[in-house]
């Protein structure tokens, strides 16, 4: 049922109290109706995102910055094109953690762009936990766009919406997260948001790449992928990089396609209609085929739609708790 | 099409059954005078039953009492192939493990080029199936190129016929690298074998850190330097759940270590060569070359703690560790000289030693020599049942004999059993229901 987006909004505006946070770091710390009031509020930006006049003034005036450590093309783009979509003025900073000795830089850099009084960071990381220190010293709302192998949320959000617009719903669907789980903050978010809606997730992956006590984290764990995609309603692939796949956590990209690659083969074992997700970038012929991505059942393209939808949203609901007059 | 060499004469379309034998078989405490029916390759009956009489339209093979067991099992063979063919090749390994007794070899990976790619395992399947009167098996590298960094694919190589990984006489010197090794291979429920050497410590040494070498002044190894990768293993294995194999063990810090592990419910197991288990450092003597080997030889007591492993079970497999060395690689130096005996000729009557001595029951040494080897393996032979493959032994148990150096079937000499008095004496070797070699005294 198609839903106007005003009166989504206008209910939603009714619960203003729905998301009480000042930043979003993680899915942890986020309660059920937390999630739910992200995804219900990005609904109405996925029907906003597909008419012609895609512009509101929810944040005008606001200022964004998007600060990535470690370079990103598509979330950075997402972010950006989510806050102008909302009216917000917004820069990208790019810095490379090369040049820096990380922790103090990252604080020092950190106050300096608080100086300039943005109202929203948005942060990208390659060590986990840094998003958060940086959190501590500023006084604006901070967007975790990715921290190590700790947490990606905005990530877990856009897949939650998309497979909840797929199918209807997410409770006591079998997904399958593959690949390697072990560097992958993006399978961490997934993990935590997708147990919270109630799906029974399970991983997959080769020893190497997946952590020692995964069971842990409340999944099943399988080192076949045909074992792990069986009877599953959604099969996420992780993208593996390259300088893993030298010997040292795996021995080859031949030898990862051919026990972990999702081909048709090993799609055939989930439900006929099972969605197949990837985060991306991907690395097609080493852990998907071409085929499988560019097939009928990935929804790979729909998640990055969803990506802006979502982040908007989270822009949105991280504005509503900004305080409206600063003190100087 | 299964090809067979040219050599192989002996096939028989007829069943053949073996009989007036004393049949012997740790795996199910099989011992009593009878008979083993022979269809094509395959045991299709055994026991007190299988006599002449009973066996109408069959040949018949009189076994005049002997031993009759379980064809030997060798886990550490240097075939040669590919790259060394001057020192060995499938063809003469095999001829000298069917003399000795041996019908299942696993050849190491130090070969060149290294055994690291599903093509040269291939490669080596093809070669044995043409030129190899015993059955070969490839173990294959768990680094490539044995540099101890990148893993192999284990999967791939592992779904070609690798049967185990090593990186044969080296180390892996990284813990990091061989945890995700052990992690790895356990997906594939892959066997890692590994020589246990720190690398810094054995440094140049050549013999057993002693006396002994004080006195020849000679650099060496202590037994330390095998100890600490043995621990260190064992704690990556705890990690892991793995499989886990060390390849030779020579000391009785070793056998303890073991020991320990074993009895924590670790899946782990350990060979021990069968020149380790009658020699020590003492034949060295002057610089003899023949015994400079790897693991060194050492003392009396590590010897004899190695035995009583042996007996109560903490050490699982006896090798030969065949390593065929020419004249110009011997006749050099100590120091200098190449490490390696040849053993597959000897593997069976040196083991026997421990049992003509009273030291080690015959079960123990023919379980060590067979059964278990092919449990570790995940191979069908290795016992005497209905539908194993017909690889066995028949054996003069008493038999006295001197080894003569000219009468070796290896294309190297250089045995620590020179002009060595032995007891018990290989008859007939069958593989495959194929008898391929005969002793004519």
């Amino acid at each position: 049922m198609p839903i106007s987006p005003v009166l989504m909004t206008a209910e939603i505006n009714q619960t203003d109290s729905a998301f009480s946070h000042p930043h979003l770091l993680g899915i942890e710390g986020l309660s059920l109706q937390d999630i739910n009031y992200l995804l219900d509020l990005s609904e109405t930006y996925v029907q906003q995102n597909q008419q012609t006049n895609k512009k509101r003034d929810t944040l005008r005036g606001r200022t964004q910055i998007n600060l990535f450590f470690e370079t990103s093309t598509r979330t950075q783009s997402s972010f950006e094109l989510a806050g102008k979509r909302l009216g917000a003025d917004v820069m990208n900073m790019s810095v490379t953690t090369s040049s820096m000795s990380k922790g103090e830089t990252v604080i020092d850099t950190a106050m300096t762009l608080n100086a300039m009084r943005p109202d929203i960071l948005v942060v990208r990381h390659s060590a986990a936990g840094a998003v958060e220190l940086l959190s501590q010293k500023v006084s604006c709302a901070v967007i975790n766009a990715g921290d190590g192998a700790h947490e990606h949320p905005t990530q877990a959000l856009l897949d939650a919406l998309t497979i909840r617009r797929r199918l209807g719903r997410i409770e006591g669907l079998k997904i399958a997260i593959c690949g390697d789980v072990l560097h992958s903050r993006v399978a961490r978010s997934n993990i935590l948001l997708l147990n919270a809606l109630g799906a029974r997730v399970r991983i997959a992956g080769p020893s190497t790449l997946l952590p020692k006590d995964a069971e842990r984290l409340g999944v099943e764990v399988f080192h076949r992928l045909d074992a792990a995609v069986v009877e599953c309603d959604v099969v996420m692939m992780l993208r593996i990089q390259g300088e893993r796949m030298n010997g040292s956590f795996i021995p080859s990209a031949r030898e990862f396609y051919h026990f972990f690659g999702l081909g048709a083969r090993a799609l055939s074992f989930a439900k006929p209609d099972a969605l197949v997700m990837h985060p991306g970038p991907m690395n097609r012929g080493v852990e998907i085929d071409s085929a499988i991505a560019d097939g009928p059942q990935s929804v790979i393209r729909e998640q990055v739609e969803m990506g802006v939808a979502v982040r908007m949203a989270v822009l949105d609901a991280l504005s509503r708790n900004l305080p409206e007059q600063k003190v100087a | 099409m299964v090809l067979i060499p040219a050599h192989i004469d002996n096939y028989s379309a007829r069943p053949v059954a073996y009989v007036n034998a004393r049949l012997f078989d740790p795996s199910s405490s099989l011992d009593e005078t009878g008979g083993l029916l022979i269809d094509r390759g395959v045991i299709s009956d055994v026991g007190a039953g299988v006599t002449a009489a009973r066996s109408p339209d069959t040949e018949i093979v009189d076994c005049h009492g002997h031993l009759l067991i379980p064809g030997l099992i060798d886990m550490q063979v240097f075939s040669g192939e590919p790259g060394f063919e001057h020192l060995e090749t499938l063809g003469s390994a095999s001829a000298a493990a069917a003399s000795g007794g041996v019908s299942t070899i696993v050849c190491k990976p130090n070969t060149q080029p290294v055994v690291d790619d599903v093509a040269i395992v291939d490669f080596l399947e093809r070669r044995a199936r043409d030129t190899a009167l015993v059955n070969v098996h490839t173990m294959a590298a768990l680094t490539k190129g044995l540099k101890g960094h990148e893993m192999t694919e284990i999967g791939l190589l592992k779904a070609a016929g690798a049967v185990a990984f090593s990186d044969g006489p080296f180390s892996i010197k990284s813990a990091a690298v061989f945890r995700r090794l052990l992690s790895y291979a356990n997906d594939f429920n892959a066997l890692v074998i590994h020589h246990v050497e720190d690398e810094d410590l054995a440094a140049n040494g050549v013999m057993h850190d002693s006396e002994a070498a004080m006195r020849l002044g000679l650099p060496g190894i202590c037994d330390a330097a095998e100890v600490i990768v043995l621990e260190r293993d064992i704690r990556l294995v705890e990690l892991t759940g793995a499989k886990y194999h060390a390849a030779q063990i020579s000391c009785a810090k070793s056998v303890e270590v073991m020991r320990a592990a074993k009895a924590r419910g670790l899946p782990v197991t350990c060979g021990v060569s069968a020149n380790h288990l009658v020699l020590n450092e003492h034949d060295v003597g002057t610089y003899r070359t023949f015994f400079k080997l790897s693991p060194p030889l050492r003392s009396e007591d590590d010897r004899q703690a190695l035995v009583a492993g042996l007996d109560d079970g903490t050490i699982d497999v006896i090798v030969s560790n065949h390593e065929p060395q020419d004249i110009d690689g011997k006749r050099r130096p100590f120091a200098e000289a190449a490490f390696g005996a040849v053993g597959l000729e000897t593997l069976l009557p040196a083991s026997l030693m421990l049992y003509h001595e009273g030291d080690v029951k015959l079960d123990r040494i023919i379980s060590a020599l067979s059964c278990t080897p092919a449990r570790l393996l995940g191979l069908d032979s290795g016992r005497l049942e209905i539908g194993a493959p017909a690889d066995f032994v028949t054996v003069d148990l008493g038999m006295p004999w001197v080894l003569e150096v000219e009468k070796l079937k290896s294309k190297c000499q250089n045995t620590a059993f020179e002009d060595r008095k032995l007891q018990g004496h290989v008859m007939k070797t069958i593989v495959a229901g194929r008898c391929i070699h005969h002793f004519e005294p």
